[in-house]
């Protein structure tokens, strides 16, 4: 064989590799679109996702309410009332501290540093239950704002540490010139920092926004009146509340609450990669 | 000789001080208030409705000799030995062949990757019950190709199986890690080694893996703790069966907590749990001595 032979030989061995691997991770999602539109003796008897006889209550149950106090597009509108203040809180919160830690010296400084990263380790398992007993002494239990509020505060730690990473490829030149022009800390933070950052704190924000949305603990924690109810709860009651289960509702109710989502990443693919990417490598 | 600063300048001169006090207050208030409430609970016999009547070792002791306990302790590493290792080597590997210069990397780089945006959700977990279903999609296709259906749920090994495939479907954020740390690798390094000879797996394990070694021990040590509290797998699509065999420790420290209300145990078991894992956080940090190649430093 010569070289050329067993090069292309190869290549074609690796594509082979990628396709089978590719098809294998996305199989299952293709199959719950078809699904959707299947009886539940077809869902269970092909692995073929086109249906053969579609069907459409699926998608006609998905929507009914549940008790009268709750439906899909309720519990959708509910995580989203959760999703979109703490992705904003967030992204200020985060900048201003990344802000402080990669561009200023004080005091005790180096300190703080360390145990805001130690933070990144701290499992969220140990702080739950004495977290729980915190915010239900101040009557914030069964309300969004466990939630919500301790962002404001910076507290998910790994955006300050992904910004800092940012902030350390970003040249100081610009800020120095606009201190010598006369602008304060905040004013350089506003002008100079913030429109640089702008790639990072999409990244900052489209991952907050997709964790938020998936998250099941903390819903499950904190929220006991159905009403409130966000999408993930309301989807584990619907499965876990079944009679007589209809998969293509459940799976059609599934479907639907991760279109946001997917929408949200096919915008924007480029961004989470990046953002990954460098939370992760460099520094 | 010092001189008395004035306020104005103790102010301007840590300005920055000033830009983490919201991270600062938040610190105190929602992790280090609660994590030093957490161990000092974990010590009482605290019940969220009835308080603390009793104080001492009495949770610890009942987690080292009551058998739940010790069996979801067991099943957790159990988990984590499994899933750590293959989600990190599928990673890699993957990584590895997107890295040769092929068209259409992008696409395959999307299509891996949407498992990990979308599987943290309960969609998701759905989904994963109805194709480990009996008669679900797994099923349909092993037999389909004449094997026996495998009663997933129903055996022990089964049900483990399902939540740790649940997670290594999910290798795409840190195959995204590994592949911009390949990238940095030189080619020169590959043609060098080609010239003398050496073949595609030993440049592999020769080259690639001791450079990169850095990225594979900082996605060892995320991946590590995240499995570790790994809890809508187990407790969605498995719920913690059968017989307790994918009842992993977080899923009892839920229970305890929220469904009996005993606070006291629910720390306890916690802070076991975050013991274990800084125990194996520094295990690898000393070990990444003997393993992890930083260019900066001469050798190993």
């Amino acid at each position: 064989m010569t070289r050329e032979q067993r090069r292309k030989i190869s290549t074609v061995i690796r594509y082979v590799l990628l396709v089978a691997v590719g098809f294998i991770m996305v199989y299952p999602l293709i199959w719950m679109v078809g699904a959707t539109f299947k009886t539940n003796s077809e869902i269970f008897t092909s692995a073929w996702f086109w249906p053969k006889n579609p069907v459409f209550d699926g998608y006609d149950n998905a929507f009914k309410s549940y008790g009268g106090k709750i439906n899909l597009l309720t519990s959708m509108l509910n995580t989203y009332k959760i999703v979109l203040p703490k992705v904003v809180f967030t992204i200020v919160s985060a900048t201003i501290t990344a802000y402080g830690f990669a561009r200023f010296d004080f005091k005790g400084k180096g300190i703080m540093f360390s145990l805001m990263m130690a933070t990144l380790f701290l499992p969220q398992v140990v702080l739950n239950a004495p977290q729980y007993i915190m915010f239900n002494k101040w009557g914030w239990t069964n309300s969004y704002l466990p939630l919500v509020i301790p962002s404001l505060f910076a507290a998910d730690t790994y955006f300050v540490f992904m910004l800092i990473q940012f902030l350390r490829g970003v040249p100081k030149e610009l800020e120095e010139a606009a201190k010598i022009d006369g602008c304060n800390a905040i004013k350089t933070l506003w002008y100079v920092i913030v429109p640089m950052l702008k790639p990072s704190l999409v990244s900052c924000a489209l991952f907050q926004f997709m964790w938020t949305s998936n998250d099941f603990m903390g819903p499950l924690i904190y929220i006991s009146d159905m009403d409130k109810y966000t999408n993930s709860i309301y989807l584990r009651m619907s499965m876990d509340g079944d009679v007589g289960f209809q998969w293509n509702r459940i799976l059609a109710m599934s479907l639907i609450s991760i279109i946001p989502s997917l929408i949200v990443f096919f915008c924007a693919q480029d961004s989470f990669i990046d953002g990954i990417a460098a939370g992760g490598v460099k520094g | 000789m010092k001189q008395k600063k004035g306020f104005s300048k103790v102010l301007t001169e840590n300005v920055g001080f000033w830009f983490v006090v919201p991270w600062l207050i938040g610190f105190l208030m929602f992790k280090v208030y609660p994590f030093a409430s957490s161990l000092y609970y974990s010590f009482t016999n605290y019940d969220l409705f009835t308080g603390i009547s009793k104080y001492g070792m009495m949770n610890y002791k009942t987690i080292f000799t009551d058998e739940d306990i010790l069996r979801a302790f067991q099943v957790t590493f159990k988990y984590a030995i499994f899933d750590v290792p293959l989600k990190l080597a599928f990673a890699l590997f993957i990584a590895y062949i997107l890295n040769f210069k092929l068209k259409g990397v992008n696409f395959f780089r999307t299509a891996y990757y949407i498992p990990s945006i979308l599987g943290g959700s309960i969609a998701i977990a759905i989904l994963w019950r109805a194709v480990f279903n009996t008669d679900g999609l797994i099923n349909t296709v092993i037999t389909a190709f004449g094997a026996e259906k495998i009663n997933w749920m129903a055996s022990a090994n089964g049900a483990l199986t399902v939540i740790v495939l649940l997670r290594v479907w999910q290798f795409g954020s840190a195959m995204v890690i590994f592949l911009a740390a390949l990238k940095g690798v030189s080619e020169d390094l590959y043609e060098a080694a080609s010239i003398d000879g050496a073949g595609k797996w030993t440049q592999f394990f020769k080259i690639t893996v001791p450079l990169i070694t850095p990225v594979i021990f900082y996605n060892l040590i995320t991946q590590l703790c995240q499995a570790f509290q790994e809890f809508n797998g187990p407790f969605l699509v498995t719920k913690g069966g059968p017989n307790g065999a994918t009842t992993l420790i977080s899923i009892l420290i839920y229970n305890n907590a929220f469904l009996r209300h005993k606070m006291g145990m629910a720390s306890a078991q916690a802070w076991v749990l975050f013991v274990i894992v800084c125990v194996l956080t520094a295990v690898a940090f000393v070990s990444q001595k003997k393993w992890v190649y930083y260019s900066d430093e001469d050798g190993r």
